[in-house]
Parts: C-alpha cells; sequence; structure tokens
C-alpha cells in the first residue's frame, strides 16, 4: 500500500507540473486583463491537436514541434485579443469577457470537430510507452519529460515577470492598472502580449497533454473546470499559487484513486469548495483580493 | 431630475396600451398556438422553446437582479428531473400521477439551493462563477456515480398512453403555465422592496450591506426561487423526453445557453430574458436537424451570434431597442425640451446624461 500511495504522489507531482503549464497561462491573463480565459480549455486541445498534425502530417517529433506550434499559439492569442477582448469596454466587460471567451472557445471547438472528427487521438511517438524503473516501481519518461518542460517554462514566465522591463510593467498593471497607465505604460500592449503568451504556454501544456491523454475536441470543457478550480485555488493572478495548487489538487486526485476511482474527481472540486470556505483568497492568495 | 420625471411619465402613455396590446396579443398567439399548428415536429419546437424561456426567466430573477453570473443553473435542472425520475421509479407512482411530484421537484431544488447557495454566495465575481461550475461538475458526477440514479445510462420515465399526434399539447400547456408563473414571479421580484435590494447588491454589494440590506439572506431567497422554478420545469423536461441522462440533465452547454438568451434579449430585464429564448431555443432545435448544419457547425454557429451579439449589441435587443424607439420618437424634438423649465438651474446636465440612458 505505501509502495502504491508513494507512486501515486510521484505521478500527481509529474502530472501536476503539466497542469500548472496549462494554468498559468490562465491565471497570468487573469492577474493583467481581469478576465477568465474560458477559451484556454480549448486552447489546450487545439495546441495538442496542432502537435498531433504535425506529428502524423510532418513527422515531426512533438517536443521539436513546440518550436512551431508555440509562436503559432502566441499569434493566435494576440489575435483573438486584438478581435475580440480589446474590444470591450464599460460596466459588464467582466461578463462579457466571459461570453467572448466561451464564444471563442466554442467555434475553435466546432472547427476542430470539423477537421478531427469526434473520434478520440492520442500523440504516439516510439517512446511514449517507454518508462524508468525509479526506486521499486516505473515512471513513463513522457511524463518525466512533460514535467521538465513544465518546470522550464513556468521558470520563464518567472524570469520574464520578474527579471525584466516587460515583466515589470506587467506586474504594474496588474496592481494598478490606471497608475500603470499614468506612469506611460502601454496598457493595452502589455495586454495583448500578456494574451499571447498565456496562450502559447498552452502549446506546450496541450503537448504534453496529448502524450500522456487521448483526446478530441470534446476534451477542453473537463481541463478548463480543473485549470479554473486550480487558478481559484492558488490565488488568482498569482503563478507560484498555480503551481503549487495544481501539484497539489493533482496529487490528491491521484491519491484518492487508489482506492475510489470514481469519486476522485468529486474530492477535486469539492476540496476547491471546503478551501474557499475558509480562504475565500485561495491557498496562496493575496490578502485583499480587488474590490466589486 | 423631477421634471424629466414627470414630462417622461407623459409620454409613454401611448406606450402602455401598445404595450398592454402587445402583451393580450402574445398570450393569445401562445395559447392559440397548439390549435393552429397541430404537427407534433412543430408543437415540440414550441414545448421545447417554453420550457427554454422558463429556464431562462428563472436565471434572470436570481443573476439578473444580483449581476452574480451563476454557471450551476443545470445543477437545478438535473436535480429537479432526477428527484421526479427516481420518486416516480421507487414509490412507483405512474401516468399522469407523476405531475403531482412537480411540486416535490420544486422542493428538492430549493433544498439543494440553500447549501449551495450558502458555500457559493460567500465569493463574488469570477469566484462565485467557478464555484457555480464546480459544484455543477460534482453534481453530474454524482449522478454518474450514486447507485440510485442509474448511472452513465441515466433514468427513463414512467409510460404515458397518450396518442402521439397530441401528446405534445398538454406538456405544451403546463410549460405555457409556468412561464406565466416564473414571468409573474419575475415581476413580483422586480417591483417589490425584495427586487430593490437585489439591484442595491447588483450595483455596490458593500454599499447595499452598509445600508442595512441583509445581502445574504436577499441573496439566498432569490437563489432559492430561481432554483426552485427550474427544478420544476426541470421535471417537466424529464417527463416529456423520457429520460435523462448525467450529460442531458447536467448539462454546461445548458448554463452557458441560458446565459446567451438572456444577454441576446437583454441582461436584467424580463422580456430580454424571454424574448432571448424564443430565439436562440428554436434556432438551436432548427440548425440541429438541418443536415448541412449537422453537428459542430450548429456549434461553430451558435458561437458566432454569441460574438456578433456581445461585440454588436452588448446591452441585448430590449434594451438598445427600447434606446432606439426613445430616440425615434424623440427626434425633431430639441432636447432642451425635458428640462424645459429648468434649464435655468445649474442641473441641468445630470439631466441630460440620465436622459440619455
Amino acid at each position: 500500500m505505501a509502495r502504491e500511495i508513494t507512486e501515486a504522489i510521484v505521478d500527481g507531482i509529474l502530472i501536476g507540473g503539466v497542469y500548472a503549464l496549462m494554468a498559468v497561462g490562465l491565471t497570468l491573463i487573469f492577474g493583467v486583463l481581469d478576465i477568465i480565459n474560458i477559451a484556454q480549455g480549448v486552447l489546450v486541445i487545439l495546441g495538442a491537436y496542432l502537435s498531433y498534425s504535425l506529428f502524423t502530417k510532418a513527422h515531426i517529433d512533438p517536443f521539436v514541434g513546440l518550436l512551431i506550434t508555440v509562436p503559432a499559439m502566441f499569434v493566435i492569442g494576440v489575435v483573438i485579443h486584438w478581435a475580440f477582448i480589446s474590444r470591450l469596454r464599460g460596466t459588464e466587460r467582466t461578463s462579457m469577457t466571459l461570453l467572448v471567451t466561451y464564444a471563442v472557445g466554442l467555434i475553435i471547438e466546432g472547427v476542430l470537430f470539423k477537421i478531427y472528427g469526434a473520434n478520440n487521438v492520442q500523440i504516439n511517438p516510439r517512446y511514449v510507452n517507454s518508462s524508468v524503473h525509479i526506486l521499486d516501481f516505473y515512471v513513463g519518461w513522457v511524463y518525466i519529460w512533460g514535467f521538465i518542460l513544465a518546470l522550464v517554462l513556468v521558470a520563464a514566465v518567472y524570469v520574464l515577470l520578474y527579471r525584466t522591463r516587460f515583466g515589470r510593467s506587467v506586474r504594474a498593471v496588474i496592481q494598478d492598472e490606471t497608475a500603470a497607465r499614468l506612469v506611460g505604460i502601454n496598457v493595452n500592449k502589455v495586454a495583448a502580449l500578456t494574451f499571447g503568451i498565456g496562450v502559447a504556454v498552452t502549446a506546450a501544456g496541450g503537448e504534453v497533454f496529448g502524450l500522456t491523454n487521448a483526446f478530441n475536441a470534446n476534451s477542453g470543457y473537463d481541463l478548463i473546470s480543473r485549470l479554473l478550480s486550480i487558478i481559484i485555488l492558488g490565488g488568482m493572478g498569482s503563478v507560484g499559487g498555480a503551481l503549487g495548487a495544481s501539484v497539489f489538487m493533482l496529487t490528491l486526485e491521484s491519491v484518492v484513486t487508489i482506492w475510489q476511482p470514481n469519486w476522485a474527481v468529486v474530492v477535486y472540486y469539492a476540496a476547491l469548495v471546503i478551501v474557499l470556505l475558509y480562504r475565500p483568497t485561495g491557498l496562496f492568495g493575496r490578502k485583499a483580493v480587488r474590490a466589486q | 431630475m423631477n421634471e424629466a420625471r414627470r414630462t417622461g411619465r407623459s409620454l409613454p402613455d401611448l406606450g402602455t396600451a401598445a404595450k398592454g396590446g402587445g402583451l393580450l396579443l402574445v398570450i393569445v398567439i401562445a395559447v392559440l398556438f397548439p390549435q393552429v399548428f397541430t404537427n407534433p415536429a412543430v408543437t415540440n419546437y414550441g414545448v421545447l422553446t417554453l420550457i427554454f424561456v422558463t429556464c431562462a426567466t428563472a436565471w434572470n430573477i436570481f443573476s439578473g437582479n444580483t449581476g452574480y453570473i451563476s454557471l450551476g443553473q443545470a445543477v437545478f435542472y438535473g436535480s429537479g428531473a432526477y428527484a421526479m425520475g427516481i420518486a416516480a421509479r421507487d414509490w412507483h407512482i405512474e401516468g399522469t400521477a407523476v405531475f403531482w411530484l412537480l411540486p416535490f421537484s420544486g422542493a428538492v431544488g430549493a433544498v439543494v439551493a440553500v447549501p449551495f447557495g450558502l458555500i457559493a454566495l460567500r465569493v463574488r465575481r469570477h469566484t462565485f462563477i467557478v464555484i457555480t461550475i464546480a459544484v455543477f461538475f460534482i453534481f453530474q458526477l454524482m449522478a454518474f456515480n450514486f447507485w440510485f440514479t442509474g448511472g452513465s445510462s441515466g433514468l427513463n420515465s414512467p409510460f404515458l398512453s397518450w396518442p402521439a399526434t397530441t401528446y405534445n399539447t398538454p406538456f405544451y400547456y403546463i410549460a405555457l403555465g409556468y412561464v406565466a408563473g416564473s414571468v409573474v414571479i419575475a415581476w413580483l421580484v422586480r417591483r417589490s422592496r425584495f427586487g430593490l435590494q437585489l439591484r442595491a447588491i447588483r450595483d455596490d454589494e458593500d454599499r447595499a450591506r452598509g445600508l442595512g440590506v441583509k445581502a445574504m439572506r436577499v441573496k439566498l431567497a432569490a437563489f432559492a426561487i430561481s432554483g426552485t422554478i427550474t427544478a420544476m420545469i426541470g421535471a417537466v423536461w424529464f417527463y416529456y423526453i423520457n429520460q435523462v441522462e448525467p450529460q442531458t440533465g447536467f448539462d454546461p452547454l445548458f448554463d452557458l445557453t441560458l446565459v446567451l438568451m438572456v444577454f441576446l434579449g437583454g441582461f436584467g430585464s424580463i422580456s430580454g430574458a424571454v424574448l432571448g429564448a424564443l430565439i436562440i431555443e428554436p434556432l438551436t432545435l432548427w440548425l440541429n436537424t438541418q443536415p448541412a448544419f449537422s453537428g459542430s457547425v450548429s456549434e461553430i454557429m451558435l458561437g458566432a451570434i454569441f460574438l456578433l451579439v456581445v461585440l454588436f449589441m452588448p446591452r441585448g435587443i430590449i434594451p438598445t431597442g427600447g434606446e432606439f424607439i426613445t430616440k425615434l420618437r424623440m427626434r425633431g424634438r430639441p432636447a432642451v425640451t425635458i428640462t424645459g423649465p429648468a434649464s435655468s438651474t445649474p442641473s441641468a446636465p445630470p439631466v441630460s446624461s440620465g436622459g440619455a440612458r
């Protein structure tokens, strides 16, 4: 039993890293633009399908293919922001952006269905089933590579936020948009780039997701609800919180799965509800969230 | 301000008569509809549309008045459907007697709404939305996994031995009754002190609380009213289509469709919610039957309509249309007439800005 639990914890941490990658984009977009990108789940699936197509059609290794899919998703993110999100103004902006990103997600999902059909697919290069013997259980190489990739990218986002001039302006916008505007920051540009980066990291998240799960265009719903739970639990707008919360949640789910595979997901959402009862700003959230 | 209101009142006198006449016409059309169109395929559209009109109105009672966007309304819809299904199965109720279970379904909706609301209404805005989604998924998973819900194949309703040609008609009138009931409730809520408190919460919850509104109690009451209506109509829907599955009873698209309907018609406006549902539901039903728009294409079109509405008519048809009519009426009249006698006072600018809304 102890062995099973250790294995579940290791699994949870490794998968949690991948979820962190997807959640970081979502939390960053929320922090800067004050919107929830409901399309994030579908965008992850889009990233997975891009990697899938590059692999099956052009025989490009999915990890190498990231060099193409990440910039492509960045462009898609900037375009979505420019075309729809930057145009919304006014008091109901929050709920409006929710609807707009949902509509964008719906359209992307429909297009993916049209192109790829409803069958589940998985990216399966030769190494997808090879694993390594650690302690006394096996861990798939894909999970390890995915985890390393996630760590590198989350670290890159972190460095971008805290060590660059751009990052400083992003944080300024997160803290106070009006003040940032007053000191000469081009808020619209920062928002567009942030949205682009937030979507670009989903390309990597989607690639690893596609390697470790069978997916179809519908898989986005399950993903977005998990990602939302993660960023709320981690405190919205906090990159470190997203990492911590996704590792915590996925480990919890993975451990519960040992006894109750059917109810594991319920535990996941129930944990969210219980934590919020006692800490409305999430586990790692700032003390005061923005006023309504 | 008073000037504007007084002159403003004399204007829509004709409008009130027109409104009353319009309402009467809508009622007559709604009542006669299944008598004129007896084709079951057409009345099927009617029944499903009225079900959604009720749902959208119920959603709007809570979310439209308080500004809390709930994406967990399907929790009530599915709970109502499952409550009827389980009760009918375990208590061996058959035939038309099943309709007596509707109040039971409503009670289940209310019982679900209280703990749901107590948890979700502690948080605001985005977090509230996400909590409602989380609760929604918990309910869907419970429907999948509990021993008494029939698992992934769901529940079948008792058999109704009505002839197929007129099968839809009683359901049509039941659903119409629910539409009428929910609209009346929405109207009563809107013009009551209770509704005023809800809208105060929507504008500024902390200030409303400071002024003595018991925010949690008021929000919870509205949430429970909305949940009760939705659960009852969910049970009607279940008996109408004869089965419920976890994915259809607790359907994420259901929540979003309601939001789309209400935003298309006009967020917070009763007629807006009704109009939105009257447009969207037949449209989606029709799109789904068209081979050219099968499956994903109807989804793409729904998304596109959604985008167009939000980008070009962000306040919905009813408010935008109302503004347009007001503008038409005011055409040729100098805007000063509103402020007329009071124009010499410095309070003129706020009056004109108030009139523009």
